[in-house]
């Protein structure tokens, strides 16, 4: 499975409690959208550490990286390859 | 304090079945089991349950005038009762008793509907006038009393509390999706409706009359914020009007037959009360709080140094989350509505210890941070202006860590703040601009709607908010009082004075009688120069410049902090296990039947809250929207038979009166 299909699957699990999938574009914005609260940034937090096996570092955490699936999986993608 | 219920025939002039009645007021014994009375005719029943607070001895209801051709029930107190009576007998009137129920009874005679603007307090009352064969219903002007109805048959049948319909021949509950649409965006409806199709309360500051088939509802007061009203003073004048005023407000809510008690919430607002209760009365004085096991909710340090520095009497309710969730179901057959949060519970036992410990009357903070501007929700909108006119500015939006510490705890705040709060950030002609953003996240809760609620909704009904009535001249008001009229005539009344307030109180039979509601009060302060509510980030600025005389300086200094109770480990405990009711309201096949929710949503969200996860506070508020939406349904719509208490006997009236009981007061013993 992709890394968008992964976090889109979480999404629609976790967030949405959403049976018919994540609905929305690849880069819809989160926050605009009212896809997750502030809480539910840091379950993004949390989930892409366990789930990507990743270390977020706090100045990572910010809407550049986390607003949105495409922008997510991108930051995912970074890290994965760098660390 | 009392409760009352009554049925007017439109058409038919058939007296209604006595037995319904006594059913009709059983539902409601609760609110007044001191004493049960009605009165009938063909056209009209009227009925009473009676706390007596107020002649204990002489006030039983329904009172009539001199000769008997005007009958009233009355659910509340009129405070400057006192006042009135002198001008009524000069008039000629003659009173047999000492209540305040038969000075509105004179009053009515002499100004019919008019009489409203004399009267000083909280209050639900029927009118049934023989003459002229008018059937007059009446609510307080901010609603603390309730009043609902419904029509049926030719008939308008109507009550303090919606079960006392529910219970009358004819009357099928079904829950209104609108409604529980408006739930899920205001955290309450819209004044009329309530969560069931076709039943609707007496607005606040309403009163309907009936004559005949012809219905008229009319508003008598309205909140009005209009600038210029009063000529400009200087701010120690202000403050000493205000505070004269305050001491009046509470004197007169200290007028009751049994001794009177105060809740202390350990804040600024309660605390100013109870210290003017100390300072400028002799009433020996109890007070109440509630303690969380919970040490995020707990305030009772606070509640103990107020005490003490007060010398009060002070007990305390103890409240765990297992008490919440085991509460909860008793709750809602009270609010009789959905509710997103929990902190009705602790009230509720709150107002038992009250009753416990043989107290009817406590007095209250409630109304300081409408009207004196003390929710966080008004600097959230200010601030938000501010960062509009600089909509780039980086540093303007970190004014919002200020309010939200636990989102300034999150690494790059900033960043998020600024989208958390940008959304419609320009849109500052926006009439609601101040409750969008709370708004908009609570209606994130809907996502648990079944599609059977959705697509209705989609169907059927437009935008929710487009519903919101605004008063005339509205958009000349400033930015702080627009803020403070959608607060104070959507949460304060639909909400706080409800399920937070009149329900939980009077389902120990106690009475909570708020001085900051005092109309007085309240027209002062939405005269004030909007600076002395909120002062830059200071909330309630003037009453803390009086408060500082009275009170310690750490408690008149305080932040604000919200009341609130704990919700999803109420509901799903460390160990995962739930209250016993939950599984079987949760289930599948609960869910399919009550069609509200989606099943395998909730299923998802109970997997979560069981996994120990973080959760959210729009995971807490559909959690308790969800399992009172149920409860709503289960207790009001299949089961409701089965949860009805029994109807009053028969034995049991004091009063059985017809329109042969030509004397009042007294008179009318069955």
């Amino acid at each position: 499975m992709t890394i968008e299909a992964q976090i889109k699957e979480y999404i629609a699990k976790n967030l949405l409690f959403s049976s018919d999938g994540f609905k929305y574009s690849d880069d819809a914005s989160f926050l605009e959208e009212g896809i997750v609260d502030s809480q539910g940034v840091m379950e993004l937090v949390l989930f892409v550490e366990e789930n990507f096996n990743i270390q977020v570092n706090d100045p990572e955490i910010i809407p550049d990286n986390f607003d949105s699936v495409s922008k997510l999986a991108a930051y995912v993608r970074r890290k994965s390859g760098a660390s | 304090m009392c409760g009352i219920i009554g049925v007017f025939n439109q058409a038919d002039e058939k007296r209604v079945d006595k037995d319904i009645l006594l059913q009709m007021l059983g539902l409601i014994r609760h609110r007044g089991p001191d004493g049960f009375g009605i009165y009938q005719d063909e056209r009209v029943s009227l009925g009473s349950t009676r706390l007596s607070i107020i002649d204990i001895s002489g006030g039983d209801q329904p009172i009539s005038n001199e000769d008997g051709s005007v009958w009233i029930v009355f659910n509340g107190e009129i405070f400057n009762y006192i006042e009135l009576r002198p001008s009524l007998e000069a008039k000629g009137h003659r009173f047999t008793t000492n209540s305040d129920t038969e000075v509105i009874v004179h009053l009515f005679e002499e100004y019919g509907a008019g009489c409203l603007k004399y009267l000083n307090g909280q209050f639900a009352f029927a009118i049934w006038d023989t003459q002229r064969q008018s059937l007059f219903l009446a609510r307080d002007r901010l609603g603390i009393r309730p009043l609902f109805y419904t029509e049926k048959n030719g008939q308008l049948i109507f009550g303090s509390e919606i079960k006392t319909i529910l219970a009358y021949p004819g009357v099928q509950p079904e829950i209104d999706l609108h409604s529980l649409d408006q739930i899920f965006t205001y955290w309450s409806t819209l004044s009329p409706r309530t969560i069931f199709r076709d039943i609707f309360e007496i607005p606040p500051g309403h009163y309907l009359m009936m004559r005949g088939g012809e219905k008229n509802i009319q508003s008598y007061w309205s909140l009005d914020f209009s600038p210029g009203k009063t000529s400009p003073r200087s701010v120690q004048e202000y403050q000493d009007e205000l505070e004269a005023l305050l001491i009046d407000a509470t004197r007169i809510r200290l007028r009751a037959d049994v001794p009177v008690g105060a809740y202390l919430s350990g804040g600024l607002d309660s605390s100013t009360t109870t210290a003017i209760i100390r300072n400028f009365t002799d009433t020996p004085l109890d007070t109440f709080s509630i303690s969380f096991s919970d040490p995020e909710f707990d305030e009772s340090p606070f509640q103990r140094q107020m005490a003490e520095f007060l010398g009060t009497q002070h007990q305390v309710v103890y409240i765990t989350h297992e008490d919440i969730g085991d509460l909860f179901p008793h709750v809602i057959w009270h609010t009789e509505i959905p509710i997103l949060r929990t902190a009705p519970a602790p009230l509720y036992r709150l107002s038992e210890l009250v009753r416990d410990n043989h107290y009817k009357v406590v007095v209250t903070g409630e109304g300081a941070d409408e009207f004196l501007a003390g929710y966080d929700i008004y600097k959230e909108a200010m601030i938000r202006r501010f960062w509009a006119r600089r909509p780039q500015s980086s540093l303007r939006p970190m004014l919002f860590n200020r309010l939200y510490p636990e989102i300034s705890h999150m690494p790059n705040s900033q960043a998020y703040l600024a989208s958390f709060f940008g959304a419609g950030l320009l849109d500052t002609q926006a009439r609601d601009y101040s409750h969008q953003i709370r708004w908009r996240a609570t209606s994130r809760a809907k996502r648990f709607f079944s599609s059977r609620v959705s697509d209705h909704l989609n169907r059927v009904d437009g935008a929710a908010a487009d519903e919101i009535i605004y008063p005339p001249g509205f958009d000349d008001w400033d930015a702080l009082s627009q803020a403070q009229y959608l607060e104070s005539t959507i949460f304060l009344p639909q909400y706080l004075l409800s399920s937070q307030g009149d329900r939980v109180a009077m389902a120990h039979s106690v009475e909570g009688r708020f001085p900051f509601l005092d109309y007085r009060v309240v027209e002062f302060c939405a005269a004030l120069p909007p600076a002395l509510r909120l002062n830059g980030l200071v909330e309630k600025y003037l009453l803390r410049r009086i408060a500082r005389k009275w009170l310690p300086d750490e408690i008149w200094q305080r932040r604000k902090r919200p009341y609130r109770a704990p919700i999803h480990r109420s509901f799903v405990r460390a160990d995962g296990s739930t209250p016993d009711y939950i599984e079987d309201l949760l289930s599948p096949a609960s869910l399919k039947a009550a069609g509200l929710f989606n099943p395998e949503a909730v299923q998802q969200l109970l997997m979560k809250l069981k996994s120990g996860k973080r959760v959210g506070e729009t995971d807490d508020m559909a959690l308790a929207g969800i399992i009172s939406g149920q409860l709503v349904w289960r207790l009001f719509v299949v089961d409701f038979q089965r949860h009805a208490p029994p109807p009053i006997r028969y034995e049991e009236l004091r009063r059985d009166c017809s329109p042969q009981s030509v004397v009042a007061g007294g008179q009318h013993a069955v």
